[in-house]
C-alpha cells in the first residue's frame, strides 16, 4: 500500500518536472538542446530526460558556452532550419570547433555540411565536407520509416549496439559525405544512405534518435557518456 | 532495407481512446497516453492519435494530450482530426507530435498541403483520405469529409496525386467502406493510390485478421497498416503481427 503510494507520488513529481520545459538546474545545464524556433525540439528534450539527463533548450550565447554537450535538432525545410538558427549558428560552430560535443539530428544533421539544395542552394555550418542533396528518385520519397544501420564499430555514437539496428528516418533529402577523415554509418535505400557521420566531436543522425524507440535512447545514452567525458566525468 | 510499419491508430474522444464500427457505437478502449507507451514498448512502429471530437474546446485538449503522450511515447506518433491551420500544425509539432494529418481542411483549402510542407518539411505533413466507393462505378471512389459524412465529388486517386504534388508527404488513406468491418482492407483501393502517388501510403480500414495486413502490404502495396480493434482488445500483440509479416517474407523491425 505503501510502496503504492509512494510511487504514485514519485510519478507525479516526475510528471511536474518533466512538464515544465522552463525548469532547469541551477548550475551549468549538461545538455543544451538549440532552440531555434523549429518544430518539435520538445521530443529531443523528453528523450534526454527521460535518460536521466539534463536539458535545456536555449539559444543563448551563455548557456551553450557552459553546456557539456550540444544538440542541434530539426524537423523543418533546410532554408528555413538555416534562416531561423541565425546568429545561432556562429556560437554552435564556435563550441563545435573548440572540441565541445556536438549532436546534429535530421535537419540539424543535414545542417553539419557545406550545403545543402533545398528548396533552393543554401549554406550549411560546414564542419563536415559534404553536401545535402534530394534522395534520388526511383524509390518512394520521402524515406520514411525503419531503415536498418549498419554500425561500425568505431563510432562512439553506437558503442555497444552491436552490428545493426533499426532506426527512424523521415527525409527527402541526404547527405554525401566527402571528408575522407569522417566517419560513417549507412543505411541499405536501394543506394547506400549516409545514416550517421562523426568527426572528430562533431556527430549527427539523419534517423530520429529521440523517436527510434529502445535504440534511439541507446544512441542519446552514448552521446551523453561522450559528453559527461568531455568534462572529466 | 526500409521495413513496413504496424502502426496501432487511437480513436480520441474527449481524453479517451475509442474506436467505433463505421464510426458509430464507440466502445472505451483506455487512456491515450497509457495506450501508447504500451504499443511504444512492444515494439509498434508509429502511433496516429485521431481527435474525433475535434471541435474548438478539444483543441486545448490535445495539446495537452499530446505533451502527455510525447514524454513517454519515444516512437513517431501523427496527430489529427480537426486541424484548420498551420499554426495548429505548428502547436502540435512544437507539443511533441511527428506528424499531423488533414483532411477536410486540406479539401476546403489545399494551400495548407503546401504552407506546412515548406515550414515543417513535407514529412510532417500527412493527407488523410477518407474514400469510399462511389455507386455505379467500379474502379472509382470519391472522398469525403468532416469525418466521413460528407461526400464529396472529388476522385480520391486524382486527390492522392494532387496532395503529393502539394507537399504531403505521405498519405493516410481509409476506406469508409472497409472501416470497422474487420474484413479485411479495400486492396483494390489501396493499390490505386500507392501506384499512383510516390510517396508512403498508409492502408487504413478493415483489419480483422494476420492475413488481412500482409493482404494490404502485398495485394495494396501500402507502406504501412494501421489498425485499431485487433490490438486495442488484445486479439494480437505487435510481436505476433510482427513475427507473422517476417515469416511471410515482409521485412520488419522485430
Amino acid at each position: 500500500m505503501f510502496a503504492m503510494n509512494y510511487r504514485r507520488v514519485m510519478e507525479c513529481i516526475r510528471l511536474s518536472y518533466l512538464t515544465d520545459g522552463a525548469l532547469c538546474c541551477s548550475m551549468a545545464c549538461m545538455i543544451v538542446v538549440i532552440d531555434y524556433n523549429v518544430g518539435n525540439v520538445k521530443s529531443v528534450c523528453n528523450a534526454f530526460r527521460y535518460i536521466g539527463c539534463e536539458v535545456a533548450l536555449s539559444r543563448e550565447a551563455g548557456a551553450i558556452r557552459d553546456a557539456w554537450g550540444l544538440v542541434l535538432p530539426g524537423v523543418a525545410a533546410f532554408g528555413y532550419a538555416v534562416s531561423a538558427l541565425g546568429s545561432a549558428s556562429e556560437l554552435v560552430k564556435e563550441a563545435a570547433s573548440a572540441g565541445k560535443p556536438l549532436l546534429g539530428i535530421c535537419v540539424g544533421f543535414q545542417m553539419l555540411f557545406d550545403q545543402s539544395s533545398e528548396y533552393g542552394v543554401h549554406n550549411g555550418l560546414g564542419l563536415i565536407s559534404g553536401k545535402v542533396g534530394a534522395i534520388p528518385p526511383g524509390r518512394v520519397i520521402p524515406h520514411m520509416g525503419w531503415n536498418q544501420v549498419e554500425l561500425p564499430g568505431d563510432m562512439d555514437l553506437f558503442a555497444g549496439m552491436g552490428d545493426r539496428r533499426h532506426f527512424y528516418f523521415a527525409h527527402s533529402y541526404c547527405a554525401s559525405v566527402s571528408d575522407e577523415t569522417a566517419k560513417v554509418a549507412y543505411a541499405d535505400y536501394g543506394f547506400e544512405l549516409v545514416a550517421s557521420a562523426q568527426k572528430g566531436n562533431v556527430y549527427g543522425t539523419q534517423f530520429h534518435p529521440e523517436k527510434s524507440g529502445k535504440c534511439g535512447l541507446e544512441v542519446l545514452r552514448n552521446f551523453y557518456n561522450i559528453c559527461q567525458k568531455g568534462h572529466g566525468h | 532495407m526500409l521495413t513496413r510499419r504496424i502502426i496501432p491508430c487511437l480513436d480520441v474522444k474527449d481524453n479517451r481512446v475509442v474506436k467505433g464500427v463505421n464510426f458509430l457505437n464507440l466502445r472505451d478502449a483506455g487512456d491515450p497516453a497509457e495506450l501508447g507507451a504500451r504499443y511504444s514498448d512492444e515494439g509498434a512502429d508509429e502511433l496516429v492519435f485521431l481527435d474525433i471530437t475535434a471541435t474548438i474546446r478539444s483543441r486545448k485538449t490535445i495539446v495537452e494530450l499530446v505533451e502527455r503522450v510525447a514524454e513517454n511515447v519515444f516512437i513517431p506518433f501523427t496527430v489529427g482530426g480537426g486541424i484548420r491551420s498551420v499554426e495548429q500544425m505548428d502547436a502540435l509539432l512544437r507539443s511533441g507530435a511527428e506528424k499531423v494529418s488533414v483532411n477536410t481542411a486540406a479539401v476546403e483549402n489545399p494551400e495548407i498541403l503546401t504552407e506546412g510542407a515548406e515550414r515543417f518539411g513535407s514529412q510532417c505533413v500527412v493527407l488523410a483520405i477518407d474514400a469510399r466507393r462511389t455507386k455505379g462505378q467500379s474502379g472509382k471512389w470519391h472522398v469525403t469529409v468532416k469525418a466521413g459524412t460528407e461526400p464529396t465529388d472529388i476522385d480520391a486517386v486524382e486527390w492522392a496525386a494532387r496532395g503529393e504534388e502539394l507537399g504531403a508527404g505521405e498519405i493516410l488513406l481509409t476506406s469508409m467502406d472497409a472501416d470497422g468491418t474487420k474484413a479485411g482492407y479495400d486492396n483494390e483501393l489501396n493499390k490505386a493510390i500507392s501506384d499512383a502517388v510516390n510517396i508512403p501510403v498508409i492502408a487504413s480500414g478493415g483489419a480483422g485478421t494476420l492475413e488481412h495486413l500482409y493482404d494490404a502490404i502485398v495485394d495494396g502495396h501500402a507502406d504501412a497498416v494501421l489498425m485499431a480493434s485487433i490490438t486495442h482488445f488484445g486479439n494480437y500483440s505487435i510481436r505476433q503481427i510482427k513475427q507473422y509479416l517476417r515469416g511471410r517474407g515482409i521485412p520488419m523491425n522485430l
